[in-house]
């Protein structure tokens, strides 16, 4: 039998205007190369979710990072962190692509990388995953979960989100996974059909896959959300997606 | 679901953060999946003051029917302390 152990930290990575910030990384051990996946945190925050994710990608074989969008509001139990976050509306998306910069850089700056880099999200996460992937063309795929506002309503353009990310569709510049729930309201299915269809005006490389009998948050086991047959399909796709777009 | 629901007010008074009572300045009344009550989706309120760290913070997730009957109970209050402001100036 394959000896295994990773290593899982928290570290510190440069974002948005040079800021230093925490992130939480986890690796197989061992000299590489690995494809590299970074991940952005959902709305409820940098929590213990995002590291398990971050882990399991560690055990398929990848070096993966989560860096914390919601440094800057403060430390404590993620859900009061959020909470703080929210009260304050939340962080721009200028800031969202310069921390997820960071991650991504910091992971090409690796001596075991194998130079691919992947980035997924998922409800708040998906919606920044995507925005990323149409500003940044240093990442080899995004994978969305989720994500809703990537439809903004008019009466729906914030100071630190004005703009509707599905009008950036022109600029994705890599492969794009989504995964989504018949039953979610946010994003919803007439939602999803828009983001299809500019993707397919586009020519974008993309491929959806929507579940019957599934809302929001379809991975989120401890939650009334969880799905089990279509988590299990959706973590399948995604890894199968990852490996096409992440090997060497 | 990721809604942007969410309602935020001044407030004034005080609220209880495990043992200690801290000096409030906002309201924060959202719609959203919630982190701990067993639901979809929840009306979560948090009480907290801006000037605090994010571990000063009063919180409740509940059910919709139960934030309807807490917003009934709320009203009803509130009238009867009117009506009670009205007759002591008169």
């Amino acid at each position: 039998m394959t000896y295994e152990s990773m290593i899982a930290e928290t570290i510190k990575i440069n974002g948005y205007n040079s800021n230093p910030i925490n992130a939480y990384t986890a690796r197989p051990m061992g000299e590489g190369p690995f494809p590299g996946v970074v991940l952005i945190h959902h709305l409820p925050g940098w929590d213990e979710t995002y590291r398990e994710f971050t882990r399991k990608f560690a055990h398929h074989g990848y070096a993966a990072i989560s860096h914390n969008l919601y440094d800057r509001i403060g430390y404590g139990p993620s859900d009061d962190v959020a909470a703080k976050a929210r009260a304050e509306g939340g962080v721009s998306d200028d800031q969202v692509v310069g921390d997820t910069d960071g991650a991504v850089q910091w992971l090409r700056s690796q001596p075991w990388g194998n130079g691919k880099v992947g980035l997924i999200g998922s409800c708040s996460g998906g919606r920044q995953a995507f925005l990323y992937a149409c500003n940044r063309d240093n990442i080899d795929c995004v994978v969305d979960l989720w994500g809703g506002r990537v439809v903004q309503g008019e009466d729906d353009r914030p100071e630190k989100q004005p703009v509707q990310p599905i009008d950036m569709t022109a600029d994705l510049s890599c492969p794009l996974l989504g995964i989504f729930g018949n039953d979610d309201r946010a994003p919803n299915v007439e939602q999803v059909n828009q983001h299809e269809e500019q993707l397919k005006i586009h020519g974008k490389d993309y491929e959806f896959h929507r579940y019957d009998g599934a809302g929001h948050g379809i991975w989120y086991y401890y939650t009334p959300l969880y799905r089990v047959e279509q988590a299990m399909d959706s973590w399948q796709k995604t890894f199968n997606f990852f490996e096409k777009h992440l090997a060497a | 679901m990721c809604t942007s629901i969410v309602e935020i007010v001044d407030a004034e008074g005080k609220g209880k953060d495990g043992n200690a009572w801290f000096k409030l300045s906002k309201a924060v009344v959202c719609y959203d999946h919630p982190h701990h009550a067993l639901l979809a989706e929840a009306i979560t309120i948090d009480f907290m003051n801006s000037g605090d760290g994010p571990g000063t913070r009063a919180a409740v997730e509940l059910s919709l029917a139960s934030a309807k009957a807490l917003k009934g109970a709320l009203n009803r209050a509130i009238e009867q302390a009117e009506e009670e402001l009205a007759e002591i100036s008169s």
